[in-house]
């Protein structure tokens, strides 16, 4: 098992304007080895919470360390030695086979004048290989589904050998089938070691993955504890604007977050 | 996709093909010569210079020696710049329809090249003139954003434009205060691009600039396929945005200011170079980048050797690349009508 990594945020503050507060003052402690699922109802800035951890948007005052240091203070390429980021499906303007997208994984290991060697092709397809889709490496990025490309941006992410890996709403735009295989996916990361902060809208991902949960509301304040204390029927319905209800289910044994039949 | 393969192949066969059609561009012109006559005026020159007896050339060695091969050369040299220069900017603004001109380079450069020609200077002066004010064109584009403290690549793109329109306008009054038989001619007809008054001397001053933006970008070429994929997913790989973006944007600006301060504006080669390349050997930069280089010194010098050949007076390259390119340009877009969106 790798060494443990912690992001810790300090005060952070963030607004779009004057007037639209994304993050009012927010602190917090995410560890390797944890699964963070950050809620929160449209519009109220998880993905800018996310872009935050990455050091991809710059703050109004706090800071994020990145094991005790300060994440703007470091270059760009240790940054990413230790937080690998799978960002929401793109579309790439030009047509890369699925190998030369994951390889690009090992920028943060290579220097700036040089190009991928064996060895890391070898990393690339070790990483495709545990996800299992050796049968894509040399397809074309841009013909495959969206689902595949998820996987492949995963691929991508474990090739750069992260402590972290922070996905932006990994589930969104998949079929149902592949979203549970998705967090299946997060689960198993997280049993080799990595932390996994990711975004999501469905509360019950978060019951799924059974660990930390970090909420975000619209004005501005994250709660963050573990999902069995922090899930609760009425905060849920409160966050989101709507009726839920929180109950046990034998047959599955595990929480479930749902909607009632509508009057 | 292309494999490794199917790469030395095609770089293989277009290496065999400039080395073929230089050997005919030498031959064949106004004045042609046999190749053998040409390989034994080559030999015997070479001895001359060795020897350093001062004897005269002949008019054949002449012929090779002032005119064709610098042209040859100032053709490969000034194809591989624009369609490398063409690449690096796709790559860097993420869309295929770039090319070099979206910095304001080329008319930046025209304007240049105009002031010169309105103040009689010299060849050297208007190719100076046009390769400086071509490069403060992009540099000014580049600035525009930071003075707004808004660095996205479309803001970019919009100070390009302004920049680009602003320098056709200055062009157009300098058109519209020049003499028109002589000045006016003269602008219109750089703009038309030609490699006619390449010489020895002019290569030598451009090689070194050449040489070093192209070694550079080769280098960074693995770099820009993470440039290509968009702004926040380089920075989670690690790379050096501001730094990236900046240094290949000035370098492929100067081997464009450095094309096209010698021969005018080349229109097409920066835009379907970089197409055909992408369909030869993928998009992976690392192949990509050198087969655009050897297919657009390779283009032009077709290009241009048709322009000196084909009527006995000399057609103005941007006629013919345009006349060449763009139906090739729609070819392209048919063979990849599935994948334009």
């Amino acid at each position: 098992m790798r060494n443990q990594s912690v992001i810790t945020g300090e005060s952070i503050c963030y607004s779009y304007t004057r007037e639209r507060t994304i993050l009012k003052d927010i602190s917090f402690t995410f560890r390797s080895g944890e699964i963070v699922s950050i809620l929160g109802p449209n519009g109220a800035g998880k993905t800018t919470f996310l872009n935050c951890l990455a050091n991809l948007v710059p703050l109004d005052s706090g800071a994020v360390y990145l094991n005790g240091k300060n994440i703007r203070k470091m270059p760009p390429r240790e940054v990413a030695k230790i937080i690998g980021y799978v960002p929401q499906i793109i579309v790439p303007s030009f047509d890369f086979s699925v190998v030369e997208y994951v390889v690009t994984g090992c920028a943060p290991h290579m220097g700036t004048l040089s190009r991928p060697k064996q060895e890391h092709y070898d990393i690339a397809m070790e990483a495709i290989r545990r996800m299992g889709i050796e049968n894509l490496a040399n397809r074309s990025y841009s013909q495959i589904s969206g689902g595949e490309r998820q996987q492949v941006s995963i691929a991508r992410a474990l090739a750069q050998r992260p402590a972290f890996i922070l996905m932006d709403e990994p589930t969104a735009h998949l079929d149902y089938g592949n979203q549970i295989k998705v967090l299946k996916t997060v689960r198993s990361l997280k049993e080799e070691g990595y932390g996994v902060i990711l975004t999501t809208h469905n509360p019950d991902h978060a019951l799924l993955l059974q660990d930390q949960v970090a909420i975000l509301d619209r004005s501005g304040v994250l709660s963050t504890g573990l999902s069995t204390d922090v899930l609760k029927e009425r905060e849920l319905s409160k966050l989101y604007g709507t009726e839920l209800k929180l109950f046990y289910q034998d047959s599955l044994g595990r929480e479930v977050c749902a909607a009632p039949q509508f009057d | 996709m292309p494999s490794q393969k199917q790469y030395r192949l095609v770089m293989t066969a277009l290496i065999v093909l400039l080395v073929i059609t230089s050997l005919v561009a030498l031959c064949i012109g106004r004045y042609s010569i046999d190749p053998r006559d040409a390989f034994a005026a080559i030999g015997s020159y070479t001895r001359k210079l060795m020897n350093g007896t001062g004897e005269k050339p002949t008019a054949m060695e002449n012929v090779i020696f002032v005119l064709r091969i610098p042209r040859i050369l100032g053709a490969i040299f000034i194809g591989a710049a624009l369609s490398l220069s063409g690449a690096v900017y796709q790559s860097v603004f993420k869309n295929p329809l770039v090319s070099p001109d979206i910095l304001g380079v080329s008319s930046g450069a025209s304007v240049g090249a105009a002031t010169a020609i309105l103040l009689g200077g010299s060849i050297l002066t208007r190719q100076v003139l046009a390769f400086a004010v071509g490069l403060a064109s992009v540099l000014l584009s580049t600035a525009i954003p930071k003075l707004l403290k808004n660095n996205s690549n479309l803001m970019l793109v919009l100070s390009g434009t302004i920049v680009g329109g602003f320098m056709c306008s200055v062009l157009g009054v300098l058109k519209f205060i020049a003499e028109e038989d002589t000045e006016l001619s003269s602008i219109i007809y750089w703009q038309m691009g030609s490699v006619q008054s390449v010489k020895m001397d002019t290569l030598v001053y451009v090689a070194p600039i050449f040489i070093v933006c192209a070694v550079i970008l080769v280098l960074l070429s693995w770099q820009l396929n993470i440039l290509s994929f968009g702004e926040n997913e380089a920075r989670t790989l690690g790379v050096n945005l501001k730094w990236l973006r900046g240094i290949t944007i000035v370098m492929s600006s100067m081997l464009t200011a450095s094309a096209v301060s010698i021969s005018g504006t080349i229109g097409w080669i920066g835009l379907i170079i970089p197409h055909l390349g992408r369909l030869c050997v993928g998009s992976d930069n690392t192949k990509m980048v050198p087969c655009a280089m050897a297919m657009g010194g390779l283009f032009l010098l077709l290009m241009d050797t048709i322009a000196r050949t084909v009527t006995s007076l000399e057609v103005p390259l941007s006629i013919l690349t345009g006349l060449i390119g763009a139906p090739i340009y729609a070819w392209l877009l048919w063979k990849q009508k599935a994948r334009v969106m």
